[in-house]
Order: structure tokens, then C-alpha cells, then sequence
């Protein structure tokens, strides 16, 4: 049978209220309060072998100390799983039920599951490393958290797989998981726009990404004496696309010598990206990477020099999160190699 | 150098040059080869200015 | 503008040596559609196989899927523009052949082609995988250009579809659905307490490989305009188009939008749903700020309160979409977007290439980077060694044992953002 250590403030222990709020850690045998539910939820399959109740105030002033007493308790019981809550909208119970469900996630390498209301502060705080069960804002909603948290906790303890939030019933927290909804996309929007239209709640399957902003560097001092590269996402790459860089989803990048090449022609250069019209980059590759004319300016002398290397991959269906990995790695060669600015070319 | 600059705008990009079309930023397949290497010297001549001009915010280089 | 369509449930496919349809079975002769393919000098050699739902099947490079359908009254005729002569669609009655539907296969043309499981967990990704599929292997003679290639085996789906299709002309269907739009003031006049509803329908048309087509007219060489949805149940709008397997909109798709066909479900009953802008999605960007501005102005001239709009595609489309959003927001007409999305294996990744906060009411298709593993099939029609390049497939998706471990993007239609599936993610 699993082993479930369970954690509650001094509310629901029926130690007290605010007056209260100030009782340090303690550790008792079984389940006390809200536990009894989740005893039942969980059957034969897990028992709640602790709970560590604990004063909401103390905890939040002497986290430190709190922290350390409960993970050692926690060590020592060896659980298959700590759950921590609800808290439902009560601030410093969540921010509490977070704060201790994610060190022993990380100290102890236990799964962890908790539950509160979406606009406890401790929700933002804690939905994006740890499974936050959302539930009503107050105990009135006891038993539907518990019909949700029970569940997915026994998942959790027994390490299976984790389908999408509103599967599950958590937060969502920023990883995109796919499942099978009950009707298909169509009728989804259907209804979707039928209560837009009359300023219903509805809820967006998509909330719109943030993307970051990074401060514009400072102009080239003198062009001509600059060392350019170029880098592309329009995957132009040496005939036959020697490292196979996907042409959908690239996992990777190529850097290739073009030291002495002077024009980037049919037989020599192709590109490997999947997500336009090949014909035109594959006649002249140039039309994607500009070597011809960089050469012509090098020799000119309107810029110093056109770096030996330059870097390719294909933009097509690739992760935002990729193409950042690929850049921040050949960012500290171009620095490395002396390079003064980059012209990126994209498709 | 991009040809959607909303994209580019998007995500952020600080100094942008507008290109001719995604499948040929920098070239024209219905030009002949010397027009199309004077659109592409123009375009790579304008990457050149813009990196030699001092901005605070996203900048499209248009001309 | 109406049209009556007559299913003629489908569900069983054998050769015989006639083509016919009986008690639900279609029969199909093996050589005559063999010889109606290789009317085309570009193929050297044609084959055609059966891939019934639950078969261990699997069907690729996959390029298009068709349902064969039969105009039985009403002028034009299936694909008009294309292959019947340039009439206007959309009315009359129509048979359809529902639960088959003719698979185009053979040498790949571009990266962009899909997988098609008959059976295990690639199939419940697939709407594909429940029709009795005539697949036809059609391989290039071996200077044929690519897109010369595309352009072939695309009426070659196309000539097979409407040769069975003809097989339901005399029958009596077994249901028969009706679809009427009225004209714009008849339809005011009919419900004129329901909000008024337009169907902005995206086409992709990024190139040679990237293309759709609107009564014979490649769509980049278009501007936004109107179209009754039963046009599009004849075979209006067709697919000639490369990209991702996983979100392109196969000619399958378009017959049965189901956008149109949920849009009709509500019609007169809590909305009103007026007609469908068609728009494209180009690779200038003037091409896209004059089609989204189009699309904005003719759902600001029929008056409309809302717009569904689906995208097809993904990356730069993701701006048209953006933009159409934006533009039609801004007249105060409400929008639901249907996209999918590209957030990385593990899913941790911005999905969209582009973003507007108006973008609040969005449906999604699901994440196309996640990753599946396909298990072997005891039978493979068409080219399985194309695994590692199709879009969504990487340096050794293919095993040894003939499974593969690819992004979900390698499955035609699974991810499709006409809301065809109930995949989704959060």
C-alpha cells in the first residue's frame, strides 16, 4: 500500500484559528481533518501514514526553521507521495502548502501534489513547478477538491503518466499536453463564439504567449572594419545536407566553412527546410544567403571581412525554445571568433 | 532580414530589414540574374546601414 | 442557394470485375482504375491497394485524401474548374459515397507528406483511419519536375474519386442532409433576433507545392471574397498543397468542413450563419496586409456580429491569422480562431509565431511537435524509407523493426485547424 504523508495548517486540524496561527510543526499519527476524506477517496490503495499540522503564521515567519523540521519528519517517513492542503483562498496556508511541497519535491525527490483557488497567491507562485490542484474558494468546496486531488495523487504515487490540466484537474502550468477533448475543434469554437457574443465567460484553450524583449545593442562603430556573419533559419546547407537537419522541427544546427566560396550555386549549396517552396533557394542559395554580394563588399572594402563559418538551421515548426538554445551556443562562438555583427536572414 | 516583419516585430527583433518574399528574401526569381544581384546588394547595403545606426527601440529599416 | 447531399453509407471495399456499389460495399475494378491513372504520360507505373479501418496498414507518403462524390441534380459538376467545366456549384443534390475514400500515394514530392495508420495509436490521430480507402500508388516517370509531379498525381486522386463517385449517381442514399444559406436579406428577415455569423476560411497558398485551389484558380492569385458553403460540398475548393501532413487540409477536409457543417447545425436555431470569406495566405507580406484587409472589410459588409476563422498551415501563417484577428477585432466583430500548435517536444515552447492580445478565444488542434511511436504494420503501401525526412520525422525515426518514433506532424491530419478532430492541449 502506498504511503501518503499529508500537511495542514491549524485550521483544519481544529487546533484553532488565527489565534492560533502561531503553533510550530508538529507530527501526528494517521489522518486528522480534510485526511479523512482523502482516506476514503483513496480506498485500499494508500493510507495516510502522517500529517503535519502546522500554524500558518509560524510557518510563514520562520520558514527557514519550518522548513527544516518538516523535511526531516518527511525523511523520516519515507511517503510515496506528500500532499499539501487545500488551502483554498487562504494566502498564507497556500503560500505554505507551496513553499513546503516544493522542497520536499527537490530535497526529497517525492511526488508532491497540492490544491487551492486560483486566485490564492500561492497559485502563481507554485503553478509552473508543481501540480496545483484548483478547487472553490472555500472549505465548502472540501469534497470536489477532494473528488479531483485524490485521483491524480494516486497517479503521482504511483509515477504514472500525467495527462493535460484539464484532464487532470490542475493549473495549467505552461507545458502543452495533448488530449482528446469530448467534441471536436469545430463545435468547440461553435460554442466558444456563441457565448463571446454575449460576454459569457469563456475559456481560450490557447492563451496568448509573451515573448521577450532584449535590448538593441549598440550601432557598428565602423562597418569596414567589421567582421559580419551570417546566420539563417532559411536552411541553406552544403548539397546533401551532411548533418540531416530536419526539415521540420530542427533539433539542431550546422556551421559550415565557406572560406574561399564566392557564390553559393546549384551544385554546391540546397536548403533543407520543409515549410516553403524549395525551387528558387535551390537554384541559387544565394536568394536566401547573401555570400555573393557579402564577397563583393569584402572586396570593396565596404566591410572588413565576412566571417569563415556561417550558421543554418530550418525555422520551420521548430521551437522557439530550440532556435534560443541553438543561438545562445553559437552566440559565444561568433564572440569567441572575433565577430563584430550578424546578418540573419530568415524565410 | 525577414519578409514578415510582423513576425519579426513579434518576437522581438531590434533592427529589421524588409525583404522581397519568404521563399527569396534576397532575390527575384522573375528578374534577370544582374537585377536580382542589385536588389540583393541594395538589401544587404540597407542590413549595413542599419547596423551602423544607433537605436533605442525595434527599428524597420523600410528605405 | 441549397443543396441536398445523399449519403450512401460505405462499409466495406473489394475488387470485383465491376465497379459498383451494393448493400453498402464498394466494388471496385482494379484495372480500370489503373488505366484511368496511367492516362497520365508523367506515371510509369500505377498500383492501387484496399486499407480498411482496424487492417495493419500503413499508407505512406501520403499526399491527399478524397471523398468521391457524384453531382446527381443541379448544374456543374464535382471539382468544377478543375476537372468539370467552370460552372457554379452548390446546389441541386449531390451523393456521397460516405465512409470511402481514394488516398494518393507513390514516390515522395516533398517533405511535407503524412503517415496514415489503418489500425493501433498513430489511427486514433487520424480521421483517415475509419474510411475504407482506395489508395493509389502512382510512381513518376523519372525526369518529372516536382511540381509538375504534385500537379499529376493531385488529378489523378481527383479522376479516381469522381469515377467512383459516378458508381452513386442513379442510387437512393441512405439519409439525406440539407443545406440552405439564404441571401443576405432573406436571412436578416428569417432570425432577425440571432446574431449574424461568417466563416472566415483560410487557404494555404505559399507556392508551387504550397497551394489551394478555388474553382481551377490558384488561391494565391486571389483576393479575399465570398462563397456559399455548399459550393464547397462540390468540390469548390481543393487541395494542391505540400505542407505539414499533420495541418494541411486535404481535399476530404474541404467537402466536409466541419466548421460549415457545425456552423449549419446552429443555423436559425442560436445563430445566423450568413456565408464563408475564403482568404489566402501568400508569402509577400503586402499580399498578406491586402488579403487580411479584405477579409476584414467583406465581414464588415455583411454585417456580422462573429467570425470563426481557421488557419491552415503554421509560421508565417500564423501572421495571417494574427492579422486577420486584428483587422476583423477591430471592426467590433467578435472572433473564435482555430489553430494548433508548436510547442516543442516537451511542450514547454511558445506554440504560435505570432501573438495579439485580441487573441482571446482561441481552439486548438494539439501540440505537433509531441512525439509518437508507431509500432510496425504487417503491410506498407507506398514508401515507408521516407520516414527520417517527411516534416515531423528526424535522423533515425525509422527503426529496424519498421516502427517509427516521429512528432505527431508526420500524421496526415492530425492536427488539423479546421477543427476536424477532438485533439486539443493545455
Amino acid at each position: 500500500m502506498l504511503k501518503v504523508v499529508h500537511y495542514i495548517n491549524q485550521f483544519f486540524a481544529n487546533v484553532g484559528g488565527e489565534e492560533m496561527a502561531h503553533i510550530p510543526a508538529e507530527l501526528r499519527e494517521g489522518n486528522v481533518g480534510p485526511g479523512l476524506a482523502f482516506q476514503q477517496a483513496f480506498g485500499d490503495e494508500a493510507q495516510i501514514v502522517a500529517t503535519i499540522v502546522c500554524g500558518d503564521s509560524y510557518f510563514n515567519e520562520n520558514m527557514e526553521e519550518a522548513q527544516k523540521t518538516i523535511i526531516n519528519m518527511v525523511k523520516e517517513l519515507q511517503p510515496d507521495l506528500f500532499i499539501a492542503g487545500p488551502a483554498f483562498n487562504a494566502g498564507r496556508y497556500g503560500v505554505a502548502c507551496g513553499t513546503i511541497a516544493k522542497a520536499v519535491k527537490d530535497q526529497l525527490n517525492i511526488p508532491v501534489l497540492i490544491g487551492m483557488y486560483k486566485e490564492n497567491p500561492g497559485a502563481d507562485m507554485f503553478k509552473t513547478s508543481l501540480y496545483v490542484v484548483s478547487t472553490k474558494n472555500s472549505a465548502a468546496g472540501m469534497r470536489d477538491a477532494v473528488k479531483k486531488m485524490a485521483p491524480l495523487a494516486l497517479k503521482l504515487a504511483k509515477g504514472e503518466k500525467i495527462g493535460a490540466s484539464s484532464e487532470e484537474g490542475y493549473m495549467p502550468n505552461g507545458i502543452r499536453k495533448n488530449f482528446f477533448d469530448t467534441e471536436r475543434g469545430s463545435k468547440r469554437a461553435v460554442k466558444m463564439l456563441l457565448n463571446k457574443l454575449v460576454d459569457k465567460e469563456f475559456e481560450t484553450e490557447f492563451p496568448m504567449p509573451d515573448f521577450d524583449r532584449v535590448a538593441p545593442n549598440p550601432a557598428v562603430k565602423d562597418i569596414t572594419k567589421a567582421k559580419i556573419a551570417l546566420v539563417t533559419s532559411g536552411g541553406i546547407v552544403p548539397k546533401g545536407n551532411p548533418d540531416h537537419i530536419e526539415s521540420s522541427s530542427a533539433s539542431k544546427y550546422g556551421k559550415y566553412d565557406i572560406d574561399g566560396v564566392m557564390d553559393l550555386t546549384e551544385a554546391t549549396y540546397e536548403t533543407a527546410h520543409g515549410g516553403y517552396d524549395p525551387v528558387y533557394a535551390n537554384l541559387d542559395p544565394d536568394r536566401v544567403l547573401p555570400v555573393d554580394i557579402l564577397r563583393e563588399f569584402e572586396k570593396q572594402g565596404k566591410i572588413g571581412s565576412l566571417h569563415r563559418y556561417f550558421y543554418t538551421t530550418v525555422g520551420n515548426g521548430t521551437a522557439v525554445k530550440s532556435a534560443k538554445a541553438f543561438a545562445a551556443k553559437f552566440a559565444q562562438e561568433l564572440k569567441a571568433d572575433g565577430v563584430d555583427a550578424v546578418i540573419l536572414t530568415s524565410t | 532580414m525577414c519578409t514578415i516583419v510582423p513576425i519579426s516585430l513579434t518576437v522581438g527583433a531590434n533592427r529589421i530589414v524588409p525583404t522581397i518574399a519568404i521563399p527569396h528574401p534576397l532575390g527575384n526569381p522573375s528578374l534577370t540574374l544582374e537585377e536580382e544581384r542589385d536588389i540583393r546588394r541594395n538589401l544587404v547595403g540597407r542590413a549595413l546601414r542599419a547596423l551602423e545606426t544607433e537605436v533605442t527601440e525595434q527599428t524597420v529599416f523600410e528605405k | 442557394m441549397k443543396l441536398e447531399l445523399g449519403y450512401i453509407f460505405i462499409k466495406d471495399i473489394q475488387f470485383a470485375e465491376t465497379s459498383k456499389v451494393e448493400n453498402g460495399t464498394l466494388y471496385v475494378n482494379k484495372e480500370e482504375v489503373k488505366a484511368l491513372i496511367l492516362e497520365d504520360q508523367n506515371f510509369k507505373s500505377a498500383d492501387v491497394e484496399l486499407a480498411k479501418p482496424g487492417e495493419s496498414v500503413r499508407i505512406m507518403p501520403v499526399k491527399d485524401v478524397i471523398e468521391p462524390r457524384v453531382k446527381v441534380e443541379g448544374p456543374g459538376g464535382i471539382f468544377p474548374g478543375m476537372v468539370s467545366k467552370v460552372e457554379t456549384v452548390g446546389s441541386g443534390k449531390t451523393n456521397v459515397l460516405k465512409g470511402a475514400a481514394v488516398v494518393t500515394t507513390g514516390k515522395i514530392v516533398g517533405f511535407q507528406e503524412g503517415i496514415i495508420d489503418m489500425t493501433g495509436p498513430g489511427a486514433e490521430y487520424t480521421p483517415f483511419s475509419q474510411l475504407n480507402n482506395l489508395v493509389l500508388v502512382c510512381e513518376p516517370i523519372d525526369s518529372l519536375k516536382q511540381h509538375e509531379h504534385e500537379k499529376a498525381l493531385r488529378f489523378a486522386g481527383y479522376k479516381v474519386a469522381m469515377y467512383l463517385g459516378e458508381l452513386a449517381k442513379n442510387m437512393t442514399p441512405d439519409q439525406v442532409d440539407t443545406f440552405e444559406t439564404p441571401t443576405l436579406v432573406e436571412g436578416i428577415k428569417m432570425y432577425p433576433e440571432l446574431p449574424r455569423v461568417a466563416y472566415v476560411c483560410m487557404l494555404q497558398s505559399q507556392g508551387l507545392m504550397h497551394d489551394t485551389y478555388v474553382y481551377g484558380v490558384d488561391a494565391k492569385q486571389t483576393i479575399s471574397t465570398l462563397i456559399y458553403p455548399t459550393e464547397m460540398m462540390d468540390g469548390a475548393i481543393v487541395s494542391g498543397n505540400c505542407v505539414s501532413a499533420c495541418d494541411k487540409n486535404t481535399t476530404y477536409h474541404h467537402l466536409n468542413n466541419p466548421v460549415v457543417h457545425d456552423l449549419f447545425a446552429e443555423h436559425g436555431k442560436t445563430l445566423n450563419f450568413v456565408g464563408v470569406i475564403i482568404t489566402n495566405e501568400n508569402v509577400y507580406l503586402a499580399d498578406k496586409e491586402r488579403s487580411s484587409n479584405w477579409s476584414a472589410k467583406l465581414a464588415e459588409y455583411l454585417g456580422v456580429d462573429g467570425v470563426i476563422v481557421s488557419e491552415e498551415g503554421f509560421g508565417n501563417p500564423d501572421t495571417d491569422l494574427i492579422m486577420n484577428c486584428k483587422k476583423i477585432e477591430n471592426k467590433g466583430i467578435k472572433t473564435v480562431l482555430i489553430t494548433d500548435e508548436y510547442a516543442g517536444r516537451d511542450g514547454t515552447s511558445q506554440s504560435l509565431a505570432d501573438a495579439d492580445v485580441r487573441a482571446n478565444a482561441v481552439v486548438t488542434g494539439g501540440n505537433a511537435n509531441e512525439v509518437i511511436e508507431l509500432p510496425p504494420m504487417d503491410k506498407i503501401i507506398g514508401h515507408v524509407e521516407v520516414a527520417d525526412v517527411i516534416a515531423g520525422g528526424f535522423d533515425g525515426s525509422l527503426h529496424a523493426d519498421g516502427s517509427i518514433t516521429a512528432e505527431l506532424q508526420v500524421i496526415t491530419g492530425a492536427t488539423n485547424e479546421m477543427g476536424f478532430n477532438k485533439l486539443s492541449a493545455r
